[in-house]
């Protein structure tokens, strides 16, 4: 039988060049040539310095994951990009705000227990303050999604969309009236006081208030530490809540096929609510972490690290719990790096361009399922 | 009674797809339901398993009023259904998907000794129980489908045509299982396309036909009925 089969031609030069994915690979390597040699030379130059770098990546790295599982757990189970997800991070930082300045949460233990170990009364109050944030999250975000989202779970993807741009709008001006938390930058006060060790010639020393910090040396405050060691634990759970318990297979077969879970007696709304509510306590988490490495809160403070997270979901693989985290790390030191040794200015556009670059190359970001039949 | 469904009208929007259908299943029986594409049998499963709602009509289970009752709850009164297409849950690996069929029973000890009981009775699924549900072949993700229900200890047993896209072999096989399933105490409530191997195995039959129950009778007077044979049977019986 004679079949018509369309005539193709081999593509040319530069036909093949501005296909996407031929562009992306070229881009890709290009970048990864000019970042291995400039860092290259940065670690020889200077090894403290860069390793200095790398931890300031890591740490702002790791606040961004935080908050980057939110977008992709809640767009994993209901397909949506919960765009308050930012504004809820700030109300994270603004509850630690008010536990610490009005309520002196974190001073709790020391009033019960005044012969206490100080430092053990600082871990203490410190976690108080997190759970309390990431509770207060939880339930602003089931709130959140009962009230807006839920009634709409039905309606096209793009009605809650807009409703979720509504929420955060709302969460931000209702934030900014006087009698809440007004308008203004508020400092904030720790909750436990910052130890900055210099790592130099000298060894390891803490250093003093009013003290210089000696060139060459490369200082590390417990800030970075208490994020880092905050942020892995919080991961670890989560990994484990969702491979192990009851609750996280019924959130993994939800997103999957939320007709059949139901068919395994799954309650998808309750399982729907526990992801958001998850989502948000790790974002609130994020606020109080965040607000402790910059001491100052402010009603918008969400919008840049949200949207900041949400790039760094997409470039893991929105959907995916471990693409969040790689996303967010990757996204951590290409801001970092590029701040310390190409451009402070330029850093979020380089920092994007990557997310581009990568996109180019997987559409669906590095741990993104090629595309699926709708669960 | 195992299952009484009175007068069953069910929309989707404006379509009317269940026209009236009353039927009902014995305790320890296999009724089968069969009818051509789109003739409402996946529309009746699922509204027994609470997915959709009556808006006319009623079903009770075991004497209970079931037709507004929660999906979850319907399970745990021991509902089960295999849906059509098997629906496993592809990113998740076998094993999970059993604990899944467990998901509502909360005891661990019987929960292990039902899954032990389940990978004997399937083999292959033993073999792959690491694997990830969606890796599996169509036989075997029916196998495992299969297996999942079991995990929840049905009462009744919904299946929503096990035979769909398998080779002959593998039909028989699974027919095979229902029946031995059926004889360890399930009632069963079979909906097929394949007329002659499901009218083959069950006690009592009924046609449905766009959303009408058209015929009804034991399965052997079925697959004798003229009626069967011209549409169902392949003319020839
Ligand atoms: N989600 C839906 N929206 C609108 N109409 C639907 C929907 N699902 C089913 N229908 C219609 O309802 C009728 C019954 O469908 P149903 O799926 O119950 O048929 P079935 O007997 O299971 O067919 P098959 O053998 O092909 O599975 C059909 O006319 C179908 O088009
Ligand atoms: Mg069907």
């Amino acid at each position: 039988m004679n079949r018509s089969e369309p005539i193709r031609k081999a593509p040319s030069f530069l036909e093949s060049l501005v296909q996407r994915r031929t562009l992306g690979y070229l881009l890709l390597g290009l970048v990864l040539l000019v970042a291995i040699w400039r860092l290259g030379n940065a670690l020889l130059e200077n090894p403290s310095l860069f390793l200095q770098q790398v931890t300031n990546g890591l740490q702002i790295g790791f606040v961004y994951a935080l908050i980057a599982l939110g977008y992709t757990m809640v767009y994993g189970i209901v397909r949506l990009i919960n765009f308050a997800h930012g504004d809820v991070f700030m109300v994270g930082a603004f509850t630690s705000f008010y536990a610490i300045s009005r309520i002196q949460l974190h001073l709790w233990t020391r009033a019960l227990f005044p012969d206490l170990n100080p430092f053990i009364a600082d871990v203490i109050g410190t976690i108080s303050v997190v759970l309390l944030s990431m509770a207060v999250c939880a339930l602003l975000a089931v709130t959140i999604e009962r009230v807006a989202y839920k009634p709409l779970r039905n309606a096209p993807r793009i009605s809650a969309l807009i409703t979720a741009i509504g929420v955060s709008f709302f969460l931000e001006y209702f934030g900014a009236l006087n009698f809440v938390y007004t308008a203004n930058y508020i400092t904030y006060r720790r909750p436990f006081d910052v130890i900055t060790w210099v790592i130099g010639d000298q060894g390891v020393q803490v250093l003093q208030k009013g003290q210089e910090v000696p060139a060459g040396a490369i200082i590390f405050s417990n800030i970075s530490f208490i994020i880092i060691v905050v942020s892995i634990i919080l991961l670890v759970l989560l990994q484990y809540f969702v491979k192990n318990t009851r609750t996280g297979k019924a959130m993994r077969a939800t997103a999957y096929d939320r007709q059949t879970a139901r068919l395994m007696g799954v309650d998808v709304d309750a399982t729907i609510s526990t992801t958001f509510a998850i989502g948000a306590a790790l974002a609130g988490a994020a606020g109080v972490l965040y607000a402790i490495a910059y001491p100052q809160v402010v009603f918008w403070m969400g919008i840049i690290p949200g949207l900041k997270a949400f790039v760094a979901a997409v470039l893991g693989g929105i959907g995916s719990i471990p693409g969040a985290v790689v996303g967010a790390l990757i996204l951590g030191q290409a801001e970092t790096l590029s701040a310390a040794y190409i451009s402070t200015p330029m850093r979020d556009a380089i920092a994007f361009s990557i997310l581009i670059i990568v996109l180019l190359v997987r559409p669906t970001g590095i741990f993104g399922e090629a595309q699926r039949e709708k669960a | 009674m195992m299952l009484e469904v009175k007068d069953l009208n069910v929309y989707y929007g404006a379509i009317h797809a269940l026209k009236g259908v009353t039927f009902h299943v014995d305790k320890g029986e296999i009724v089968t339901l069969i009818g051509a594409n789109g003739a409402g049998k996946s529309t009746t499963l699922n509204t027994i398993s609470g997915l959709l709602r009556a808006r006319q009509g009623s079903i009770l289970f075991q004497g209970e009023d079931i037709t507004r009752t929660m999906p979850q709850d319907i399970v745990r009164k021991g509902i089960v259904q295999v849906p059509e297409g098997r629906k496993i849950f592809a990113t998740l690996s076998v094993l999970e998907n059993l604990e899944m069929g467990a998901y509502l029973n909360k005891d661990k000890a019987q929960i292990q000794r039902d899954l032990e009981m389940v990978l004997d009775r399937f083999p292959r699924l033993r073999e792959r129980r690491n694997q990830y549900g969606g890796t599996l072949s169509g036989g075997e993700q029916q196998m495992l489908a299969i297996a999942r229900a079991l995990m929840s200890r049905p009462t009744l047993l919904l299946l929503d045509e096990p035979s769909m896209g398998l080779s002959p072999i593998l039909v028989e096989q699974i027919f095979e299982i229902i029946q031995d399933i059926n004889q360890q105490g399930t009632s069963i409530l079979l909906v097929e396309q394949n007329a002659q191997m499901a009218l083959s195995i069950a006690d009592r039959g009924y046609v449905l036909e766009t959303g009408r129950v058209v015929l009804e009778g034991p399965a052997q007077e079925l697959l004798h009925n003229p009626m069967v044979i011209e549409a169902y049977l392949g003319g020839h019986g």
